[in-house]
């Protein structure tokens, strides 16, 4: 072989050399089983969109129950992600700056709704605010089950660790001598919070609140007990799946799927590039 | 410096102690109406009518099935995305490729997937206007609405976990130890087992955990692909929506007041994982 071809090869080579085994067989086992589980079906799904063609897709999307679904979807993940964003940084920040009786548990505590399954919080949700339940009767004669902020509230909680575990260890970070300087330079206690400590926290607070959000607009198993599903009203894009699937409407399914999932791909580039920012910015993600 | 020492001066970046107890108790009213009332609820109701009736509800056929059928499913799907965690975390920890980084978003899609899309992709794959469900079916092979489906469907949303919290731990790892094993005359399995597995035990216990929970509580990709034929295709979860929505609520209470314990025993070994051996660390959000 010549040395010019042995350079180019050099070049071109997928992998650096290394004398540790198994290169081979774990990625191929890798791929064989991403694209059998994950990519073909997923492929499949596009391909069925595609069969509807442009006309077809459109017809479903801009349906008006369709769009409502979407709305209301859209709608409740955002305002749970925003209700996350505030109350998720303040339990983050009595999490890691103040020491009481129980924080331990507490901490352990905001991950429930990672462990719990959420038909289990579904239910617990709907029986405690419904008018009925223990929440719920206190706010009588204004209804929280069984309405659009009935899904607010599920989505608070399927959100919430969301916003603490990636605010958390970003505040735990923190040089408590900046804080120390800006309170000698003069600054209140409020200032040192809102222009110290909150901008260094930006990148991580928008990745919480788009994880929480985008967690929120797929969300079905704690939403569906709680909402009431009125259609035009309380019903999620989600829910509006499964009922067409019901209906062996295969095509309504696969329209409102997909847009779903080109929504969540976006959603998840937006994540990246305010992660690639902050690592920019602030060396650390 | 220490504060400790001089209980009475406060320090100028700490908030005045009134403005922390209103934050430590404002913490503490929002945890509590969303996660620590929701909990006490699910055994509230489940032993409303007393220990019996929530006894009779557990023991009663269909119920003892959908336990039956949670479990099984959790120790095919769990294994599967063990074997595959283990092989991924291989490939990409310990060597530099190209594409390594779209491998990695690859493998993190499920967790921005709708469940019910998780299963839908299936229904579309094997279901009756697919070509593979017709030509299966002629086999005499069913996988949707039936055992088959449900795996796949809890296979998919519970795939990136155990990869997820094994890739940056080995990454950390970095490859030393192993090629010190090999260059001793280790084998290549030799080295994987005695060298690379007690590394990583941890880590790969709080992965498996995770997976656990979630392959045992999964509800809307499950719930697409099962049918609910009661008995038979009905997972805990399913078991309670059918309950509920059969106003049999000390029995659906009762079933969910399972899971609930599931995710609490979850929750103390996690932690415990977290506070004695540093796991969990590396994996950040799930």
């Amino acid at each position: 072989m010549t040395a010019t071809a042995a350079v180019a090869r050099a070049r071109w080579r997928l992998k650096r050399p290394s004398i540790i085994p198994g290169f081979g067989l774990t990625l191929g086992f890798s791929l064989a089983y991403l694209s059998l589980i994950i990519l073909i079906p997923i492929a499949g799904l596009f391909w069925r969109t595609a069969a509807l063609g442009p006309g077809g897709f459109m017809a479903i999307l801009m349906d008006y129950r369709t769009l409502r679904a979407l709305y209301v979807s859209f709608g409740t993940a955002f305002v749970a992600a925003l209700v996350n964003v505030v109350f998720g940084v303040i339990v983050a920040w009595v999490l890691t700056r103040y020491n009481f009786p129980g924080r331990r548990l507490i901490d352990a505590m905001v991950d429930l709704p990672f462990a719990l399954p959420t038909a289990v919080a579904g239910i617990a949700l709907t029986a405690l605010y419904a008018p009925q339940g223990w929440v719920g009767s206190l706010f009588m004669p204004f209804r929280i089950a069984f309405t659009p902020l009935g899904i607010v509230i599920a989505l608070i909680f399927i959100g919430l660790p969301f916003v603490v575990r990636t605010v958390q260890p970003v505040m735990e970070e923190l040089d408590r001598e900046m804080e120390e300087a800006a309170a000698t330079l003069g600054a209140n206690r409020f200032q040192t919070i809102s222009k110290v400590i909150l901008p260094g926290l930006t990148p991580a607070i928008l990745t919480g609140f788009a994880l929480a959000f985008a967690r929120g607009v797929g969300e079905y198993g704690s939403v569906i007990f709680i909402a009431g599903n009125i259609p035009y009203v309380s019903e999620i894009a989600p829910l509006l799946i499964v009922i067409k699937l019901e209906e062996f409407n295969y095509a309504g399914a696969t329209a409102i799927a997909t847009i779903m999932l080109l929504i969540s791909f976006a959603m998840l580039f937006v994540i990246n590039l305010i992660q690639a920012w902050s690592r920019r910015r602030y060396g650390n993600a | 410096m220490s504060r400790s020492s001089q209980p009475k001066f406060r320090s100028p970046a700490d908030e005045r102690p009134l403005a922390k107890i209103l934050l430590i108790l404002l913490s503490l009213a929002f945890l509590g109406f969303f996660l620590f009332l929701p909990l006490v609820s699910v055994f509230v109701e489940a032993f409303r009518k007393g220990i019996g009736e929530y006894y009779e509800a557990l023991i009663e056929p269909d119920a003892a099935a959908a336990i039956h059928l949670t479990l099984m499913v959790a120790a095919i799907a769990v294994p599967l995305n063990l074997a595959f965690g283990l092989a991924a975390s291989w490939a990409i920890a310990k060597f530099e490729f190209k594409g390594k980084a779209f491998l990695i978003t690859l493998i993190d899609l499920p967790f921005s997937i709708s469940p019910v899309i998780s299963g839908l992709v299936y229904v579309l794959l094997f279901g009756s206007g697919s070509l593979l469900g017709p030509l299966l079916k002629s086999w005499g092979i069913e996988i949707l609405f039936a055992v088959p489906g449900i795996v796949l469907a809890t296979v998919f949303v519970t795939f990136p976990f155990v990869a997820r919290e094994l890739i940056p731990l080995m990454e950390d790892q970095g490859t030393g130890d192993e090629e010190a094993a090999l260059s001793l005359g280790a084998s290549g399995w030799q080295t994987f087992w005695y060298v690379t597995l007690p590394n990583i035990k941890w880590g790969l216990l709080y992965g498996v955990l995770l997976c656990n929970a979630r392959a045992m509580g999964e509800f809307g990709a499950v719930s697409v692909v099962s049918g609910r034929i009661r008995g038979i295709t009905t997972t805990m979860p399913l078991h309670v929506e059918i309950l509920y929505n059969e106003y049999n609520m000390v029995a659906a209470f009762a079933v969910a007041s399972l899971l609930a314990a599931l995710a609490l025993v979850t929750l103390a070994l996690k932690t415990l994982l977290e506070l004695r051996f540093g796991a969990g660390n590396a994996g950040g959000r799930h």
